[in-house]
């Protein structure tokens, strides 16, 4: 069952549209990513879940619950973390954990919070006197201490260091094992293809796509790139013939050949009826980035290199991508 | 724990580590009376004030400067910047509402205030011998009205502002009048009339009087309790009304 709904979210700031009809659903217990390029609305998106804004049209609910009119109960299930807070400057961290810990009825153990978010030697320290990655750990912790059944996170790891980031990465995962849902805003498209269980692309206040993470990627142009150093040149009229080629770039006689796996097979077979060698080739599957890429370029744009077989609707650019995402499934 | 006890314990503890808010709204106006009572003219009694010495009219004020410090120069800027940091956004995704932290807020500021008069009255009585207020229930009430309309005042700035730095330059640009209006330069009795009587239209102007006659041992008039009283509902209507959350 869905635990938290989306319903043609729309939100206009100065008669500007930031949301322009945003649905989803996020099922009890998944991690779900919000991801977008900047001012995509993502942030006013989950701003409505957290009621912390007033939708202009379109229903959200979480739990079954309405975040603005039962803003109360509302409160007592979900934890949010904002990309834009502060708390007191001389408020220590062990202080703050345990003045949000007395707002909620079943609080989590503040102590193994810290822990966990490598706080502990940092709890008499004042809030003002933290490093932008402390701070942060701070306010997931904070958002994780009320016990609570969904959990918002927004720009998660941002100012984190990478170490700190996989250890949070870990934290996360844990605590969806535990049965929390999670809805991660971010643009770290490994962050999402790490975390998430499903995402959804928001470019310029739609849906552009929502899909797993490998699903998004399968549904680039170019799923695979292949690049190697051939021992002899190449004659470019037998690369631009590969079967399923997106591009082909030379770089200092390195070759650089975006396609699908049929690709991957045909070149093979080409440098060995060439009986040409292929120094240090790499096969590697494209990445979230990739997909993000595609997903989010001005659809209007005529040198957009999106799929040709995608019907994409002028009107409703959500309505291709859901009919390519069964086509995907099936 | 609550959770309304747990903020008012946080909030506590954050502002005794406020050295400065501590120094002008609890010793500076204690100090300040002792400096004046260091000049030997204000020690005199003077036929003209029906034997009183400077000195004893300037117990109500520094006690009124108390509730000035507090609530235009200490309270407004504190307001502003838990608004402006997003301390109260973030409180408002918790059970808690955020209102709790405003009224935390003034509700130690008033206690400070009132804390600080107390010391100044108590400074006056053992250094300089000024009488305790003869009219005790008198003094008490237009000390809370004042309280209230200082504090009321802070927060309509605090509202009305964008930012904390420009609640900052509007509290300093009322704090001004209003220590003048309490007294501090010259104490409203000895004003001339038309500006005395222009004085005692003012929140602090009829403050002082009101104090003033509590001290002599009068029942306050009730035109200046109610200038006060009125000052207060007027900006406590217009805080609430115009306050922003973000």
């Amino acid at each position: 069952m869905a635990i938290i709904e989306v319903n043609s979210l729309r939100k206009f700031y100065g008669g500007r549209p930031v949301v322009d009809g945003v649905s989803f659903a996020v099922e009890e217990g998944e991690i779900f990513g919000i991801l977008g390029p900047n001012g995509a609305g993502k942030t006013t998106t989950v701003e409505c879940v957290e009621g912390l804004r007033v939708p202009d049209a379109g229903t959200v609910k979480v739990a079954g619950l309405h975040p603005v009119s039962d803003h109360a109960q509302v409160t007592r299930i979900l934890g949010a973390q904002l990309q834009e807070s502060d708390l007191q400057a001389k408020l220590t961290v062990r202080e703050a954990l345990e003045l949000y810990s007395a707002f909620y009825p079943k609080p989590a153990d503040w102590g193994s919070l810290a822990e966990r978010l490598g706080l502990t030697d940092r709890l008499t320290t004042r809030f003002g006197k933290l490093s932008g990655g402390q701070k942060q750990r701070l306010f997931i912790a904070l958002a994780l201490i009320g016990n609570p059944r969904i959990v918002v996170l927004d720009e998660l790891t941002t100012g984190l260091d990478p170490r700190a980031r996989r250890d949070t990465w870990k934290l996360i995962e844990d605590v969806r094992d535990s049965g929390v849902t999670v809805l991660l805003v971010t643009h770290f498209m490994e962050e999402a293809q790490h975390l998430c269980d499903r995402v959804a692309v928001i470019n310029a206040g739609r849906v552009a796509a929502l899909d797993t993470p490998t699903g998004l990627i399968s549904r680039t142009a170019s799923s695979t790139v292949i690049s190697f150093t051939p021992s002899r040149p190449l004659d470019d009229a037998d690369l631009t013939a590969l079967p399923a080629v997106a591009s082909v770039e030379q770089k200092d006689g390195r070759l650089v050949i975006n396609g699908t796996d049929e690709t991957v097979n045909a070149v093979i077979s080409l440098l060995a009826r060439h009986r040409i060698t292929a120094e240090r080739l790499r096969v590697a599957d494209a990445t979230l980035d990739d997909a993000f890429l595609d997903l989010t370029t001005d659809p209007t744009d005529p040198t957009d290199p999106t799929d040709p077989t995608d019907p994409t609707d002028p009107t409703d650019p959500t309505m291709g991508r859901a009919a390519d995402l069964t086509k995907q499934e099936a | 724990m609550s959770a309304s006890t747990a903020v008012l314990k946080s909030e506590a503890r954050l502002f005794s580590r406020e050295p400065g808010s501590l120094f002008w709204i609890g010793a500076f106006p204690t100090v300040l009376l002792v400096i004046l009572g260091l000049i030997p003219s204000f020690r005199d009694p003077d036929p003209a004030m029906a034997g009183l010495r400077t000195i004893d009219l300037y117990v109500p004020i520094v006690v009124l400067l108390s509730l000035i410090m507090a609530g235009l120069q200490a309270m407004p800027p504190v307001l502003a910047g838990y608004r402006e940091r997003g301390i109260l956004r973030r409180m408002s995704t918790t059970p808690v509402r955020p209102v709790s932290l405003l009224t935390t807020q003034i509700v130690l500021h008033a206690a400070a205030a009132l804390c600080s008069a107390v010391i100044a009255m108590a400074v006056g009585r053992l250094v300089y011998d000024v009488m305790l207020p003869k009219q005790l229930f008198g003094y008490a009430l237009a000390l809370v009205l004042a309280t209230l309309g200082a504090l009321a005042a802070g927060a309509t700035i605090a509202a009305v502002s964008r930012t904390t730095k420009i609640t900052t330059a509007v509290g300093t640009a009322v704090f001004f009048p209003a220590m003048f209006t309490a007294g501090v330069w010259f104490p409203v009795q000895v004003m001339p009339d038309t500006l005395r009587r222009i004085v005692e239209l003012t929140p602090f102007g009829a403050a002082s009087q009101a104090l003033n006659e509590a001290a002599a041992g009068d029942w306050p008039s009730w035109s200046h309790l109610g200038v006060t009283a009125l000052w207060t509902v007027v900006l406590v209507a217009a805080a609430a009304r115009w306050f922003r959350w973000e």
